[in-house]
């Protein structure tokens, strides 16, 4: 095991940057997710960890060994691919035995690891099988034992679930959070799906447009989102920006109603701000901002509604069932003692 | 009745299709029909000249003589003739030689194409040529090639000092033997790169990614990635590949007619010198006609060497 550190490394391919100087320490036994939308450059950020893409400019040490110039297979890093990358013509236990097979380690070694990484995920009974008949979450299982094998410095894995239907993805989720608890391996995990992000990691880098945009544990970003874009992407359903200004008496929207800051920034008289208020802390108050109800959307364990007021859509997430109708006028107001709030220039959080 | 129907709705009637309705609806008659043609097609020009070729065989047919029924004659015959015994060895040895330079240098050619060069489009396109080219046009050309006085190489060679007389390419036996071999797989090897490279290029990268990361080299990688994934390919090309030289008739015709002293006779270019210019069509028959169990042994290989490769198969469960 090991940390890996990360010092302004940048990325252009020919005259394109497409990674802008980036710096990220990650803690040895750390569950790092690189979360963001695609083209913001996390894979290619993992692929370089990996070393499957050259290092442009700045570092990248694993362990205090600096890797630049060190060969993919000499990092002593396991990855798990997108689309698995099982070789198709060998068997289960063929396919995890690879790596020692090519380091030329005895039968008894091989046989001995694979059987252990065969335990921990539950694939003894198909290690003859080969990667067609197998599931898409078995095969998901057979990636990752590959890199248990191999018993690595560190976990890379790029985008691991995307290809697995939506409850099987659930479930690996916790699978691979388990088995990070239980061997405690640095892992670095790509994704741009932020509810993966929220729920397995230890620390999230949030990215966009080859930058950092912000770090730090789950719900610190949940709850103090640094800028508009971090306030946007973690969390669902999304953030709402309402654009207006501070003035006497709290926020006074540009559709005309009026929203209570709590704490107003310093000297932020009269400067055009973005609100943003979560869709789950929004609740029904007689004394609210009237809003009309757009569409209803039940389901089941809570009810997300669309409202408008003036003019602009605000989406809110009751626990609550609603048996107001479209077109009802509803009251609402924000639940938090304290808004975020964002500077509509450049977007940067308002601290109170 | 007791299953009455209830008011103000009809009944279904029952529907019997006429047999003509059937005929043009039901799904296996109308796949029947749509298949006719094709079948025609094959029984007229395949399944008839074979059929015909295997009967003539039995037969002492001449030009201009229709022939009776002789049984096994023609083939005592053939077996015996020293000449013929040279022709198996020659279409052997032929076929044997050739696929496997052209299987070699085919499957380099195409994991050269297989990497990021400049201008791949253009060189995949030129790789082509020989392919395209009609094999007479090029037989010609390498008749020339090969001509004892005018011979480009032997020329080339002078020039540099190597040798100081001409080679006589095609005057003598092992000369000409391998002066053909070199032309068919000149002719032959863009078939076969074309194909592996399409191959070559369903192998997920990623594959060779987690290779690397699993530490192989570059040998490895060819090793225990891309050839037991080409494995299927490389079959069904082989196959192909061994059928059409064994095969083998116009390069011959064109360039050696099967001397000299029918040292580069093939088994069909001996069967057509038989039949249509010797004149002794049963002879000549059966002499196509035993090239059959070569052909046949030869997909049989193949065959057996596809089905056992289980991982391409679907997701039974075993």
């Amino acid at each position: 095991m090991a940390s890996v550190t990360i010092r302004d490394v940048r990325k252009a391919f020919g005259s394109v940057e497409i990674i802008h100087g980036v710096n990220i320490d990650i803690e040895d036994g750390e569950f790092v997710i690189l979360v963001g939308p695609s083209g913001c450059g996390k894979s290619t950020l993992l692929r370089m960890i990996a070393g499957l893409e050259n290092i442009t400019s700045g570092e990248i040490a694993i362990g205090n060994r600096v890797v630049n110039n060190v060969p993919p297979k000499e990092r002593d890093i396991a990855m798990v691919f997108q689309n698995y990358a099982l070789y198709p013509h060998m068997s289960v236990a063929d396919n995890m035995a690879f790596s020692m097979m090519l380091r030329g380690a005895d039968k008894a070694e091989i046989a001995q690891k694979v059987d252990r990484a065969a335990t921990i995920l539950g694939l003894l009974p198909l290690l003859d099988r080969f990667p067609r008949q197998l599931s898409g979450g078995q095969r998901q299982r057979v990636a990752m034992g590959r890199a248990i094998v191999r018993d690595p410095q560190v976990f890379l894995f790029d985008e691991p679930l995307s290809n697995l239907d939506a409850k099987l993805r659930v479930q690996m989720r916790s699978e691979i959070k388990e088995l990070h608890q239980r061997l405690k391996t640095t892992t670095v995990y790509v994704t741009h799906d932020q509810i993966e992000a929220m729920t397995m990691a230890d620390k999230i880098v949030v990215m966009h447009d080859g930058i950092v945009e912000q770090m730090g544990a789950p719900l610190d970003l949940y709850d103090r989102p640094n800028n508009l874009f971090v306030a946007g992407f973690i969390g669902s359903p999304a953030m709402n920006f309402v654009k207006g200004k501070i003035g006497t008496g709290g926020f006074h929207a540009d559709g005309g109603f009026a929203l209570p800051v709590g704490r107003a920034p310093a000297a932020s008289d009269g400067k055009p701000v973005v609100y943003g208020l979560r869709p789950e802390h929004i609740r029904i108050d007689p004394q609210g901002v009237p809003a009309e109800v757009v569409v209803i959307e039940p389901t089941g364990s809570e009810t997300q509604v669309v409202l408008r007021a003036g003019g602009q859509d605000i989406v809110a997430v009751f626990r609550e069932r609603m048996s107001a109708k479209p077109g009802e006028m509803i009251p609402i107001a924000p639940t938090l003692a304290v808004a975020h709030l964002f500077d509509a220039e450049n977007g940067q959080r308002l601290v109170a | 009745m007791s299953d009455a129907i209830p008011a103000g709705k009809t009944a279904f009637t029952a529907y019997a299709p006429t047999r003509w309705e059937m005929m043009t609806t039901n799904r296996n008659f109308l796949g029947f029909w749509f298949m006719l043609p094709a079948a025609a097609f094959l029984i007229l020009f395949l399944v008839y000249p074979l059929g015909l070729g295997v009967w003539l065989s039995f037969t002492d047919t001449k030009i201009g003589t229709p022939g009776s029924f002789v049984g096994l004659e023609n083939y005592e015959w053939i077996i015996g003739d020293s000449k013929f015994q040279t022709a198996v060895f020659n279409t052997l040895f032929y076929t044997f030689v050739a696929s496997v330079i052209k299987f070699a240098v085919g499957l380099y050619l195409a994991l050269l194409l297989n990497n990021n060069l400049p201008f791949k489009a253009f060189i995949r396109a030129i790789i082509l040529i020989p392919f395209i080219v009609p094999t007479v046009l090029s037989a010609i050309a390498f008749w020339w090639i090969f001509d004892p006085q005018f011979s480009v190489i032997s020329w080339s060679l002078r020039k540099f000092g190597w040798i100081s007389g001409n080679i006589d390419f095609l005057g003598d036996p092992w000369n000409a033997r391998f002066s053909v071999i070199f032309a068919n797989v000149w002719r032959g090897v863009p078939f076969i790169a074309i194909t592996l490279l399409a191959g070559l290029q369903t192998v997920s990268p990623s594959l060779y990614e987690a290779a690397t990361l699993d530490g192989a080299n570059k040998w490895q990688l060819f090793r225990f990635v891309t050839y037991p994934i080409l494995t299927p390919i490389i079959a069904v090309v082989m196959t192909f590949s061994v059928l059409f030289t064994f095969t083998d008739f116009q390069l011959i015709k064109v360039l050696t007619n099967g001397g000299p002293a029918g040292s580069t006779e093939l088994m069909a270019t001996m069967s057509y010198n038989t039949a249509i210019l010797g004149g002794r069509i049963g002879e000549g028959a059966a002499i196509s006609t035993a090239m059959i169990p070569f052909l046949l042994a030869a997909i049989m290989i193949s065959w057996f060497g596809l089905q056992k490769r289980k991982w391409q198969q679907g997701s039974d469960n075993d």
